[in-house]
Order: C-alpha cells, then sequence, then structure tokens
C-alpha cells in the first residue's frame, strides 16, 4: 500500500491546507483577496466551472433515472445509484461553490422570501433548492437498505420514487436549460458564436451527453478503483447514447450558427473562431465521431477517451460561454488567480472523497458496501 | 415612463467636476478626483480632451436589466425615476453586473461584507421633491433635474435649434428600451466614450420570452414524463404476464 497510496493522500491533505488558507482570506477579505474578478468580470471561473460545468456534469443523476425508472430500461439498473450519488454530491459541492462565489453568501436562502419571477436567476435558485432535496429523497432509500428498514424501502420504491423521478426530471430540465438563459440577457456582451437565443436548448442537450459521459467515466474509475464488475454492454449503451444526444447538440448548434448568419466567422481562425473549432471538433466531433464507431465501443480504454473528450469538450463550452465569449464581447480582461483554482480543485477533491467514503459505508454498488478496495485505489488514501 | 429624468448637455459641460464632488458628499464618501466608475465614484467626469467632456453614472432605465435579473428584487424602479439596491436584499451574486447594457454597477471587491455601488439617483432627496444633488451643483445647467417629459422636449428643442453642434438623437431615448438619464451629444465629442452595442430595445423582455412559457411547459412536460413512465410500466407488466401464461401452458 505503498507510495501511491502516500501520495495521493499528501496530495489530498495539501490540497485541503491551501484550500483552508483561500478560504479564510476570501472571508476575511472579500473577494477581491482570492480573485482576479473585477468590475468589467464580474464572472469568472467559479461561475463558469464550478457552477455552470458541476450542474452539468451532474446530470447524470437525472437521465440515468429517467432511463431506468421511465423507460424502463433495466438493464442500466446496476449504474442508478453511483449516478444518484455523483448527482447528490455534484449538487453539494455547486451549493459550496455559491457559498465561496457570493459576495453576501449568508442571504443564499433570501430568493425563498423576496420573489423575483423575471429573474432566471431566481428560477435556478430554487430549481436548485428543490432538486437537491429531490436528490436527497431519492438517495435516501440506500440508508435504509443499509441499516434494513425494510418497510420504509418497500413504501419508498413503490409509492416516492416514480414521482420523485418524475420531480427530477423536470426540474432538471428546468434548470439545465436555465443555465444557459441565464446569458440571453447580454446579446451585446457574448461573442455571436456562443450568444444564441437557444442557448437554452443547447445547454439542457448538451447536458444530457455529458451526464452520460460522465456517468461512463465514473464507471469506469469505479470499476478501476472499487474492483467493481460492470456489464461491458452497459458501458456500450452509454456510448451509443452519448453520440446519438451529440449529434442532436451539433445538429441545433450548427443549425442556430447558420440561421444567425455566423457561421462563417467559425472559420476565419480568429481568437474566436479557434477557440470554436477547438470546442466543438476536439470536444464533440472526434468524440461522437469515436462513439460511432463499434471498434472504440468495444474497446473499454478507447471508449474511456472518447467519453473523456466528451467532458472536457463540454466544460470547455460552459468556460467558453462564461468566460472567452464574455472577454471577447467585452474586452474585459480576466485570468483566474491560482487561489481560484484552488478552491475549485479543492471542491472536486472533496467530492472524490465524498464519494469513496459513500460507497464504503453504503451500499451503492450491486455487490453492496465496499468493504476490500484493491490497493492500487487512489480514492482509499481520501478516505479516513 | 417614469416621472423625473437627468438631462445631460455636453456640449454646455466645462469640466468643473462640481457634479462629482456634490455625489461624493451627497453619499458620504471621502472627496476625491474620480478617474472612472468604482464602489467610492458613483459619477464620473471623462475629459474627452479638445474641452470635450462626459458623465458617466447610470442611465436608470425605463424597464432596467438590472432589476429584471436580480434574483432577490434588491435592485428596484421606482415610478419616480430612480434604480435603487437595497442591501438587506442583496445576496452579492452580481449578475446585475454582467447583465447591465451600460456597465454600470461596481462592488467592494475587498470587503468582506460587500455592497453593489451605483448612482441611486439620490432617490432620497427625490423623496423629499429635491433635485439630485449632482443637477443642484451643477453651475452651467450641463446638468439639469426635471420631469422626464419637459427634458425630452427641451432636448429636442436645443437640437433643433442648433443641429450643428448636437447629434441628431437624445441618448437615452431609445437606448435599452429608454432611460431616465438623457444625454445630449456634442458633434465634436465623438461616442467612443459611450457603451458599444447597446440595443434599442428593453433586454428584459430576452429572458421573460422564455421564462413566461414555463407555466405552460411545466404541466405538459409532467404530463408527458408520467405517461412515459406509466406506458412503459405497463408494457413491461404485459410482457411479463404472457411470459407466465407461456410458461403455464408448457
Ligand atoms: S444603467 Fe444599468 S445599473 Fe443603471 S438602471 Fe440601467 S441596467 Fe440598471
Ligand atoms: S448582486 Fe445583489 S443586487 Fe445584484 S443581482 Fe445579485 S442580489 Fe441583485
Ligand atoms: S443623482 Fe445623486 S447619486 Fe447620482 S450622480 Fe447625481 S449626485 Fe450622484
Amino acid at each position: 500500500m505503498s507510495r501511491r497510496l502516500g501520495f495521493w493522500t499528501g496530495f489530498f491533505v495539501l490540497l485541503m491546507m491551501l484550500f483552508s488558507i483561500v478560504i479564510v482570506r476570501r472571508f476575511t477579505g472579500g473577494l477581491g483577496a482570492v480573485s482576479n474578478l473585477n468590475d468589467e468580470m464580474p464572472w469568472g471561473l467559479w461561475i463558469g466551472f464550478d457552477l455552470l460545468s458541476g450542474v452539468a456534469l451532474a446530470a447524470g443523476g437525472f437521465t440515468i433515472t429517467a432511463i431506468v425508472y421511465l423507460l424502463h430500461l433495466e438493464r442500466y439498473r446496476p449504474i442508478v445509484r453511483p449516478a444518484l450519488l455523483t448527482a447528490f454530491l455534484g449538487y453539494l459541492m455547486v451549493i459550496a461553490a455559491l457559498l465561496v462565489d457570493l459576495g453576501r453568501p449568508w442571504n443564499i436562502w433570501h430568493p425563498l422570501i423576496f420573489w423575483n419571477p423575471h429573474s432566471v436567476m431566481f428560477e435556478v435558485g430554487w430549481c436548485v433548492m428543490l432538486y437537491t432535496t429531490v436528490l436527497f429523497l431519492e438517495f435516501l432509500p440506500l440508508v435504509f437498505e443499509r441499516f434494513r428498514i425494510h418497510r420504509a424501502l418497500l413504501f419508498w420504491s413503490r409509492y416516492l420514487t416514480p414521482p420523485l423521478v418524475i420531480a427530477g426530471v423536470l426540474l432538471s430540465t428546468l434548470h439545465q436549460s436555465s443555465l444557459g438563459t441565464l446569458y440571453v440577457i447580454v446579446p451585446e456582451k457574448l461573442h455571436p458564436l456562443w450568444y444564441s437565443p437557444i442557448l437554452p436548448l443547447l445547454f439542457f442537450v448538451s447536458a444530457i451527453a455529458l451526464g452520460l459521459a460522465m456517468t461512463n467515466v465514473e464507471s469506469f474509475l469505479s470499476l478501476r478503483a472499487f474492483g467493481k464488475r460492470l456489464e461491458p454492454e452497459i458501458l456500450r449503451g452509454l456510448g451509443r447514447a452519448t453520440a446519438v444526444t451529440l449529434l442532436l447538440y451539433l445538429t441545433l448548434r450548427f443549425e442556430d450558427l447558420y440561421v444567425r448568419g455566423v457561421l462563417g466567422q467559425a472559420f476565419v481562425l480568429d481568437t474566436a473562431s479557434i477557440f470554436f473549432l477547438l470546442e466543438v471538433g476536439l470536444g464533440a466531433i472526434l468524440p461522437m465521431a469515436m462513439l460511432f464507431t463499434r471498434q472504440v465501443r468495444r474497446r473499454p480504454l478507447a471508449l474511456l477517451g472518447a467519453q473523456l473528450l466528451v467532458v472536457l469538450g463540454l466544460i470547455f463550452q460552459r468556460m467558453n460561454v462564461a468566460v472567452t465569449a464574455f472577454q471577447l464581447g467585452t474586452g474585459a480582461s480576466y485570468t483566474p488567480d491560482w487561489q481560484e483554482f484552488v478552491v475549485s480543485i479543492g471542491l472536486v477533491a472533496i467530492g472524490f472523497a465524498a464519494f469513496a467514503l459513500a460507497v464504503r459505508l453504503l451500499p451503492v454498488f450491486p455487490e453492496g458496501p465496499v468493504r476490500h478496495p484493491e490497493p492500487t485505489d487512489p480514492f482509499s488514501a481520501l478516505a479516513p | 415612463m417614469s416621472v423625473y429624468a437627468i438631462l445631460f448637455d455636453q456640449t454646455l459641460c466645462v469640466g468643473c467636476r462640481a457634479c462629482e464632488e456634490a455625489c461624493q458628499q451627497e453619499n458620504h464618501q471621502p472627496p476625491h478626483q474620480a478617474e472612472g466608475l468604482d464602489a467610492e465614484s458613483l459619477t464620473w467626469v471623462e475629459d474627452l480632451g479638445d474641452e470635450n467632456y462626459a458623465r458617466h453614472l447610470c442611465m436608470h432605465c425605463e424597464n432596467p436589466t438590472c432589476a429584471s435579473v436580480c434574483p432577490v428584487a434588491a435592485l428596484q424602479k421606482s415610478p419616480l425615476g430612480p434604480v435603487t439596491w437595497s442591501a438587506e436584499r442583496c445576496i452579492g451574486c452580481r449578475y446585475c453586473m454582467l447583465a447591465c447594457p451600460f456597465h454600470v454597477p461596481r462592488y467592494q471587491w475587498n470587503s468582506p461584507n460587500p455592497e453593489l455601488r451605483k448612482c441611486q439617483m439620490c432617490a432620497h432627496r427625490l423623496a423629499q421633491g429635491r433635485p439630485t444633488a449632482c443637477a443642484e451643483a451643477c453651475p452651467t445647467g450641463a446638468t439639469t433635474f426635471g420631469r422626464r417629459r419637459t427634458l425630452l422636449r427641451e432636448g429636442r428643442n436645443r437640437i433643433e435649434s442648433d443641429p450643428e453642434t448636437y447629434l441628431e438623437t437624445i441618448y437615452g431615448r431609445q437606448e435599452a428600451g429608454g432611460t431616465s438619464v438623457l444625454m445630449l451629444l456634442g458633434r465634436t465629442c465623438g461616442t467612443a466614450h459611450l457603451p458599444a452595442n447597446v440595443p434599442p430595445y428593453d433586454l428584459p423582455r430576452l429572458t421573460w420570452g422564455v421564462l413566461e412559457k414555463l407555466p405552460l411547459i411545466i404541466p405538459v412536460w409532467g404530463v408527458f414524463l408520467g405517461g412515459v413512465y406509466w406506458l412503459t410500466q405497463r408494457r413491461e407488466a404485459v410482457a411479463r404476464a404472457e411470459g407466465a401464461e407461456k410458461g403455464e401452458q408448457q
């Protein structure tokens, strides 16, 4: 157990120390002490990565529950719980990030009492709050099962799970798309390759692709880290679904550029065009082509590579909307401070650690709680 | 349409900064020469060179983007004209800064209890029936305060009587759907100091166009999802029943 564990433990401990320092600085010196945000660039890495990408990365929760409980594709049942756990932790991390990013976080509950139905942010706030509650309720049966409370478990799966799943899909549809709507009100500030009146639709469809890809990646990681067996057919199926969703996304994306008459700008090879081509080419078209190829889907590592590209590509897309397109549109200057990265990476690490802890305490995987993690497990180092 | 407005006539401004000074005093800020809008400078007189000046301040939009995006309605438009901010409500999300088409709201980046700062059109003075501090202080009549309707007429008269001096439009009549700060622009001043690409319509309609459809979409989508659940479940149940029958027959 070895050096590798030592390395990861050390990394995690060091990261958490830095993270705590940055958090203290944040709450004593204000946002300016830890970030390069400024009056022209009020939203940066935390909104682009932790909020926009974080919520989309957690989309596997509603996608997989919909596939299993609404479409009754039973084959995918073994990955429902890991996907739910990821989503639940994902949303908790998003809320944690908001507590850091909001200037007056002690007022975070204010949308409950001060209403503004004209505000997209108001709607997102309510949806995130409600959906996190739904995720918690969807997740509870694992606790019941762990402590053998059979009655509650039975009651839950018979009467509560279906309405909860439907509510979850509804709420997710709303706020996944609304994160795109946030930017519909700044047509004059976003570069035309990213501004679109159909941003909500683009965000929703790409969130599904991202959720599927993330579930796929995460299944691989769990497979390796916790020595779990998953039917390869499940992973291939996810790959096919991701490919189709990406095709839908790309069709919408290019149609939209064409209709708005800015398709030409995509190929002039200026900064915007290069970012766009990288995002769409490497982050969507290439992995889509790979996922449509049977040989790729049959090779676990190639499949993992393709899905990783999807994940990175769509995170890049969110970052481009939040940072690149906004800078190109307004001329604002901003490069994230190292402390901003510490917060973002720190939250991801906390999420991973919580995941590793949860799979040990609760029956997340079909075989029950993980008892003897593989010695090469990088995550075991993260849990106490 | 709001009742009151500020009219700034660029051609009359001599750059004395009396408005800056009055504003800082009115808002209990240490006196200083502004170098742009910031948390301590709610208005700024920009020197454009060649004896040309431009005032910067919140435009107090008729249909303010900032108020529309604020999740807790911390920013509100008063029918009198001012768009004001409430410290009790604000959560510090800075969406207003992102969305304002005139790039106005400023933030106290280095405070653990930050405030959003922008010109409040001296709302407390208006409530007492007094003009804004900047208008009262202006010695040349470049900044005046009055009823929006009257000021629009006044502006049009000045432009028509001297088309050589003025650009032909009143800035703020149409911009972002109209504002409570109106500006007469001098031909020699250029427009480089004005924010780029301000649309001639109010922006909140863009997101409202999406949001207002939600009450229609939610029930339909909900019924659809419920229907899918019921249908596929039945299909499964039927398949299971058929399977059982076959089993019996064998
Ligand atoms: S100029 Fe900006 S801050 Fe002022 S009212 Fe209009 S949208 Fe709000
Ligand atoms: S920063 Fe404050 S005033 Fe501005 S939108 Fe957010 S809550 Fe509203
Ligand atoms: S209206 Fe009041 S707050 Fe606004 S610039 Fe004039 S003096 Fe300052």
